[in-house]
């Protein structure tokens, strides 16, 4: 495999005395498209939430792009809790779309998409919405760059959602169950701007989703989490068709059925 | 005669005609009193509201004390520890400015929480959401949460400036001359207590009507997605 931009390696998180994640192992390559699916509470915002630096770790280490992403590399060469200006530095790499969206409802779409190029990545007001009516051209909505949050649809708003995390330029997109809270004919449109992106980038992307042919669809590899660890992966088309754990087979006969 | 104006206590109406300019002073003094006891009250509020949120125990535990006890003792208490005893250690206001401070001093402990119920109701992935864009604390802050907050905020205020107005009465008790206290002075001299009483009452029914419909309207003009700062 080629060098890995994610790297999980022997993860834990516990929220109290739960333990979400316990000695996770995952790994992701350069623009890889990872689809991870898995029973509710298996874990798999969290894996999604640490990578945001949303949810820290209880134990283990997490690499990005080569670098430890909780950890700092001391003068001695030992690994110390990162400080505020590392974890900065690496959140630069990431970015999340998030199951409710969370658009600023206070701010116009291309406020909301010009906001962060401008205060965090310096860029001039002018770029800044270059950029920002290039990405809502990709993602159709031109016509709507006026308009507030609660003026469009839910499609509409996870697509510029999408559009407010590739104006950073992450080398990684998280993808938190993006078309779940959509009304089902609002799914399509925006997993047509995911599918744009998965064919087109060289982006690297982890998607946690609940719709299967979607999964099969744009990914390379699937992981199939239960209980805090990876408990089968492989190519979709293989872990689909002929998932060789019981419980995975368990899991999508129960997915796909419903 | 008070304030350099005649009384006509002919018959009830001629009285109420005549002790109107007066009154129209107390209520002039009873407005001045509420809008500084509120401005107090605005800024000290945002004040301990920060300190209560303070990541240190140190800080915030005092302020907690602090606004606890500002709540739950009366008005009275307070007023009469700033009249009779701050002298004591030569610190020496006037009726004024103590009742005003006193007023401010027990709403921007009720202030304090407002603010914090307006930050604390902006939901969570906002926050998320500001720091996966890797927007500063401060930035995130002053940008995406205080606009939200201002809609919820402003509402809840709204309310306390007309019952900071209705507890301006009890600054009489050190001679400030609010409206109640003039009706009480009419009352004393003319021997009839129940017409400027009446009239501080309807008086009183008029002003918070009004502050009342003011509060709804701004309200409603506030949009509720939040207010964009520049
Ligand atoms: N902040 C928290 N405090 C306590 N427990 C938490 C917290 N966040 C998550 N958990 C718990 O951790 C477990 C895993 O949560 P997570 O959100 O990662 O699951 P998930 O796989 O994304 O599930 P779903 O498919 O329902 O979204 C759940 O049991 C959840 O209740
Ligand atoms: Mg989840």
């Amino acid at each position: 495999m080629t060098d890995p931009i994610i790297r999980f390696d022997k993860v834990a998180k516990r929220f109290g005395d739960i333990s979400v994640l316990d000695g996770l192992d995952f790994t992701v390559s350069r623009g890889e498209k990872v689809t991870i699916i898995g029973p509710s509470g298996s874990g798999k915002s969290t894996i999604l939430r640490i990578l945001m630096t949303l949810e820290d770790i209880s134990d283990g280490t997490v690499w990005v792009d080569g670098e430890p992403l909780w950890h700092e590399k001391a003068g001695d060469g030992t690994l110390k809790p990162a400080s505020e200006a590392h974890l900065h530095k690496m959140r630069g790499k990431l970015g999340m779309v998030f199951q409710s969206f969370n658009l600023f409802p206070h701010m116009t779409v291309l406020r909301n998409i010009t906001e962060a190029p401008v205060q965090v990545l310096g860029l001039s007001k002018p770029e800044a919405k270059d950029r920002a009516m290039g990405l809502l051209d990709m993602v159709g909505l031109s016509d709507h760059a006026e308009k507030y949050p609660h003026q469009m649809s839910g499609g509409q708003q996870q697509r510029v959602a999408i559009a407010r995390a590739l104006a950073m330029r992450p080398d990684i997109l998280l993808f938190d169950e993006p078309t779940s809270a959509l009304d089902p004919e609002l799914v399509g449109e925006v997993q047509e701007v995911i599918r744009k992106l998965a064919y087109e980038h060289d982006l690297t992307m982890l998607l946690v989703t609940h719709e299967m042919r979607f999964a099969r669809e744009i990914s390379d590899r699937v992981c199939f989490i239960d209980k805090g660890s990876v408990h089968e992966e492989g190519a979709p088309e293989d872990l689909f068709t002929a998932p060789q754990q019981p419980r995975t087979q368990e899991f999508l006969r129960a997915v796909l059925d419903g | 005669m008070l304030f350099g104006f005649e009384w006509d206590t002919t018959n009830g109406w001629t009285l109420a005609v005549s002790i109107l300019p007066i009154l129209m002073r107390g209520l002039w003094v009873t407005l001045q009193a509420t809008v500084l006891g509120f401005a107090i009250a605005m800024v000290l509020g945002l004040v301990l509201a920060a300190l209560k949120a303070a990541p240190s125990r140190l800080v915030s535990w005092p302020a907690r004390g602090v606004s606890e006890f500002l709540r739950d003792t009366p008005l009275l208490i307070q007023l009469f520890f700033l009249y009779y005893v701050l002298p004591e250690f030569g610190i020496i206001l006037p009726a004024f400015l103590t009742g005003a401070v006193a007023l401010g001093l027990q709403y921007s402990a009720y202030l304090s929480e407002v603010y914090r119920a307006g930050i604390e109701a902006v939901p969570r992935g906002q926050h998320e959401a500001a720091r996966a864009l890797n927007l500063a604390p401060r930035r995130t802050f002053s940008r995406i949460v205080v606009p939200q907050a201002i809609p919820r905020i402003v509402p809840a205020m709204g309310n306390y400036l007309v019952s900071i107005m209705k507890d301006v009465p009890v600054l009489s008790v050190v001679t400030v001359l609010e409206m109640l206290n003039v009706a009480k002075i009419i009352g004393d001299r003319t021997f009839n207590y129940l017409v400027p009483l009446s009239m501080v009452g309807g008086l009183y029914l008029i002003l918070t009507l009004v502050a009342a419909q003011g509060v709804r309207r701004l309200d409603r003009a506030l949009p509720k997605t939040g207010i964009p700062l520049k």
